[in-house]
C-alpha cells in the first residue's frame, strides 16, 4: 500500500475506462453496451477514489463523488434496463443496429 | 514492516491482474451471461481496492450496490430478453479495428500523460481508517462541507427512478 505510487491505481483505473470504451464501440447488443458504459463508470469511481486518498487524504469529497457516483449509476441502470426490456417487447430483439424499427410501430 | 509491504504489494497487483483481465474478457466474450459474470468479477476486485485503501464504507457501498443490485438487474433483464440468433452474429471487423485502436490510442496517451505527471511520486500516507462518524456526520449536515442536498437530491432521483422503471417497463394492455 505504502510502497505503490499512484500512477500504478491510475493506469489501472486507465485500462478499465479503455476496455470499456472498446466495448462500447464494437458490441451491438444494447446490454453488453450497458456492461460496457458500467466499467467506465467504475474507473471513473476508481479515479476519484484514489485522487481523494493520495492528493487530500484529510478530505472527504472524492469518496461522496464516487458513493452519489454509485448511486446515479444504479439509477441509470434501471431505467435504461426498464426501456430495454420494452424495446424487446416490442421488436424481440435488442440490436443496437437495428433499433431504427422503432420508427415503424404505431 | 519488510513482509507486510511485499504482501500489500501482492495483494494490489493480484486485484489489478482481476480487473484488467475480467474487464477485457468482459468487451470481448461473445456470451452476455458471461459479460455480465466478468463485469460481477471486476466490481468485486474493485471493492477489494475500496477495502485496501481503507475505505470500507465505499467497499461496503460498491458489494452491496454494484455487485449485488445492479448484476442481479443484468442478469434478470438476459435472461428476459435473451435470443438464439444474437450468438452467430459476428462483430464486423472494421469496426472491432476500430475500437481497438481508440482504445489502445488513449491508453497509450494517458499513460504518456501520467508519466509526465507528478504523480509518480505520490504515494500513500493515511494508513489510518476514515471514521464511520466522519462520513455519517458530513453525509447528514448542512455546514460547508456538509451533503445533505445532493443527498436528497439523490432520493428525489432514485424515486423518480423507480416511478420511471415502472411506467416504461409494465405491460400495455
Amino acid at each position: 500500500m505504502a510502497n505503490i505510487p499512484m500512477t500504478y491505481y491510475l493506469v489501472l483505473s486507465t485500462i478499465l475506462f479503455f476496455a470499456g470504451i472498446y466495448g462500447f464501440i464494437t458490441r451491438r447488443n444494447l446490454l453488453a453496451m450497458l456492461i460496457s458504459v458500467e466499467l467506465i463508470l467504475n474507473a471513473t469511481d476508481i479515479n476519484f477514489a484514489v485522487f481523494n486518498r493520495f492528493l487530500f487524504p484529510e478530505h472527504m469529497e472524492g469518496l461522496f463523488f464516487a458513493l452519489f457516483s454509485i448511486a446515479i449509476s444504479a439509477a441509470e441502470t434501471a431505467i435504461a434496463i426498464a426501456i430495454i426490456i420494452n424495446i424487446y417487447r416490442n421488436l424481440k430483439h435488442i440490436e443496437a443496429q437495428k433499433l431504427n424499427e422503432l420508427n415503424d410501430l404505431k | 514492516m519488510e513482509n507486510g509491504s511485499i504482501a500489500s504489494t501482492l495483494v494490489f497487483f493480484f486485484l489489478a491482474a482481476v480487473m484488467v483481465v475480467s474487464s477485457i474478457l468482459a468487451v470481448t466474450t461473445k456470451k452476455i451471461l458471461r459479460a455480465a459474470t466478468y463485469l460481477l468479477f471486476v466490481l468485486f476486485a474493485t471493492a477489494g481496492l475500496y477495502f485496501y485503501l481503507n475505505y470500507s464504507f465505499l467497499g461496503a457501498v460498491q458489494m452491496t450496490v454494484y455487485a449485488g443490485g445492479i448484476i442481479v438487474l443484468y442478469v434478470f433483464s438476459i435472461f428476459l430478453t435473451s435470443t438464439d440468433e444474437e450468438k452467430n452474429q459476428p462483430i464486423r471487423s472494421h469496426r472491432r479495428w476500430l475500437g481497438f485502436i481508440a482504445a489502445a490510442a488513449g491508453t497509450l496517451l494517458c499513460v504518456y500523460l501520467f508519466q509526465a505527471s507528478p504523480w509518480g511520486e505520490v504515494y500513500y500516507r493515511a494508513p489510518e481508517e476514515l471514521p464511520m462518524k466522519a462520513i455519517g456526520n458530513a453525509l447528514m449536515s448542512a455546514d460547508k462541507f456538509g451533503y445533505i442536498l445532493p443527498f436528497e437530491a439523490l432520493s428525489i432521483l432514485l424515486l423518480a427512478c423507480i416511478i420511471g422503471g415502472i411506467l416504461i417497463a409494465r405491460k400495455r394492455q
